[in-house]
């Protein structure tokens, strides 16, 4: 945490502030197999903030990870619009980092080239991609795995390599689909503060999805709830919280604990641990 | 004693400094060498146990006379052809590996062709697979005349036989890899703008190398068969030439002597493609614990 009170802080208020970076407009989305039809996603809209940081949290089979799959434009919606960085969304976008549930690494590289891995297929400038791989594999702590495999590395570190791939080509928008579901409770802890750190350091938009209310309350400025299929938005909460936030002052913090009680008791499971 | 040392494990810039001469760093390639050599060693001492007693096993047989000489050579009768006609025996096996390996090559590329086209077009996927089926259920020995009366008595009909009968576990094995990538490595993918080309180059084809070397160790061997087989109907050169010239003059001993040359053949080349696996794929699961036979 000490390095945090050195680095410029609220970096993501100096980036222009000027409209919304994600729009979505009464998005449906429906699947259909041969025996029956499933609707994932019913009305939803929303609209994120350039250098917002926007937690969406709901139970299991909500639609959340489609609806994440949407914005980036892998999942066609059966109607309805999203508009990206001021574009309608027809196909898979570029400008974005995507992380995954898991860590989705190539076997047989390692650390540094799984990272550039994002340069190689964007067809970046060598000499900067690396440059700004190094300058993240220090800002993760993976400074000493740059050759290691990832079945050498714990699913802590993996998920570190994937949000450095994520963020190499410094994309605006970082949308994230329970990227440290697969962790133990202590690895997540770090996991989230460091996110948090990089989303202050690097102003990024952020849209993450997850089962956690802890992390949900912790790292966003809002936190949408969605409820079970067909998925909508069932609140939207503005997380009245520092926009620096050490960790454990946070999780004690009245307002931490009000709002989470909140959200739990919304989402109707004693069940659904925070 | 570090005149041991070959110069090739030798860092070429080697600090001037004295410590890089201490008896801990000089040891140091040489013990990975004793290792691998160990590695090695323990690998290969089971089946060299068991080749040994069989080998007294039939030595035995033969001293008992249990069956008539002409039926059952001893194995000092087969080693003894194995060295006196050492010259015939080495360029009829060298006309099969030459028939075995262009085959196995050829089978490599076509298979893996046809596994691309299959996973990448479903029109071509419902073309080609029964045309696929019809070619590895069709006996190839029942072809084999035909493409004598095509192609005469060269290597060519050989080489054909050895791709029909190896080329089928390359597209299996080929289409199973392919299909195999993780579907969020595609969605990856596909949010970094790669094209088809780059998806496949860095993600596809690499994830599918372990099943494609599990099928070409499998279409190795069987093109050691495909050869032979084409040999057996219509050849004046080759190890299934000798064998039937060996069988029709009831020379045993030649007979034998082939038919370990023929093993070995099959044996060899299986090795390499293990070696090229190893080489290829060292960091997949299957290949983690080292040389793969060790087990201690």
């Amino acid at each position: 945490m000490t390095e945090t009170m050195t680095t410029q802080p609220a970096a993501a208020t100096q980036r222009q502030n000027d409209g919304t970076t994600i729009d979505i407009t009464d998005l449906t989305c429906t699947f259909t197999s041969r025996r029956k039809r499933t609707t994932a996603l019913t009305g939803v809209s929303l609209s994120v903030r350039a250098g917002e940081f926007v937690s969406i949290v709901g139970p299991s089979g909500c639609g959340k990870s489609t609806l994440l799959k949407i914005v980036a434009g892998l999942v066609p919606p059966s109607s309805g619009e999203v508009r990206l960085l001021g574009r309608t969304v027809t196909g898979p976008q570029r400008e974005i980092g995507f992380a995954f549930q898991r860590a989705a690494l190539l076997e047989w590289r390692g650390v540094r080239a799984n990272i550039l891995l994002q340069a190689e297929m964007r067809a970046m400038d060598k000499r900067k991609a690396a440059a700004r791989a190094d300058q993240l594999i220090e800002l993760t702590g993976l400074t000493g795995f740059e050759n290691a495999l990832p079945h050498e590395l714990s699913g802590g570190m993996q998920q570190r390599v994937a949000l450095c791939r994520a963020l190499l080509h410094e994309p605006p928008v970082l949308l994230m689909d329970e990227p440290f579901g697969a962790l133990d409770a202590l690895t997540r802890e770090h996991m989230n503060v460091e996110l948090h750190r990089i989303w202050r350091e690097t102003g990024t938009t952020v849209v993450l999805v997850t089962h956690s209310i802890a992390e949900a309350v912790y790292l966003g400025q809002r936190v949408v709830v969605m409820t079970p299929r067909p998925g909508r938005i069932e609140r939207v909460y503005d997380v009245d919280l520092p926009a620096v936030r050490d960790y454990g002052a946070t999780m004690s913090s009245p307002t931490f604990e009000k709002l989470a009680r909140e959200i739990r008791v919304l989402l109707g499971a004693s069940g659904h641990h925070g | 004693m570090p005149e041991v040392i070959s110069p090739a494990a030798r860092p070429a810039a080697e600090p001037p400094e004295p410590a890089a001469t201490t008896p801990d760093d000089a040891d140091l390639p040489k013990s990975r060498l004793a290792q691998r050599a160990g590695r090695l060693l323990s690998a290969a001492w089971r089946p060299a146990l068991l080749l040994v007693l069989l080998g007294l096993g039939w030595w035995a047989i033969t001293a008992a006379e249990v069956f008539p000489a002409y039926l059952v050579p001893t194995p000092g009768d087969v080693a003894n052809e194995l060295v006196t006609e050492r010259e015939m025996l080495a360029r009829h096996t060298w006309v099969t590996t030459y028939e075995t390996v262009v085959g196995f090559l050829l089978a490599a590329v076509i298979g893996m062709l046809a596994a691309v086209l299959i996973v990448y077009s479903p029109t071509l996927e419902k073309a080609l697979y029964p045309l696929i089926l019809f070619a590895q259920v069709i006996p190839k020995i029942a072809i084999a005349p035909i493409l004598v009366v095509w192609f005469g008595f060269g290597p060519m009909p050989k080489v054909i036989l050895a791709v029909l009968i190896a080329f089928f576990p390359v597209v299996v094995s080929g289409v199973a890899g392919l299909r195999s990538t993780d579907p969020e490595l595609l969605d990856l993918s596909a949010t970094m703008g790669a094209s088809r080309w780059k998806t496949f180059r860095k993600i596809r084809f690499p994830n599918a190398l372990p099943h494609l070397l599990a099928g070409l160790k499998v279409a190795v061997t069987l093109a050691v068969v495909g050869a032979v087989v084409g040999e057996f109907v219509g050849a004046d050169e080759g190890l299934g030439y000798v064998l039937l010239l060996a069988s029709g003059n009831l020379n045993s001993s030649l007979l034998f002597a082939d038919l370990i040359l023929m093993s070995a053949l099959g044996v060899v080349l299986f090795i390499l493609v293990e070696a090229a696996e190893a080489l290829l794929i060292p960091w997949h699961a299957s290949r983690r614990q080292g040389v793969p036979l060790t087990t201690s």
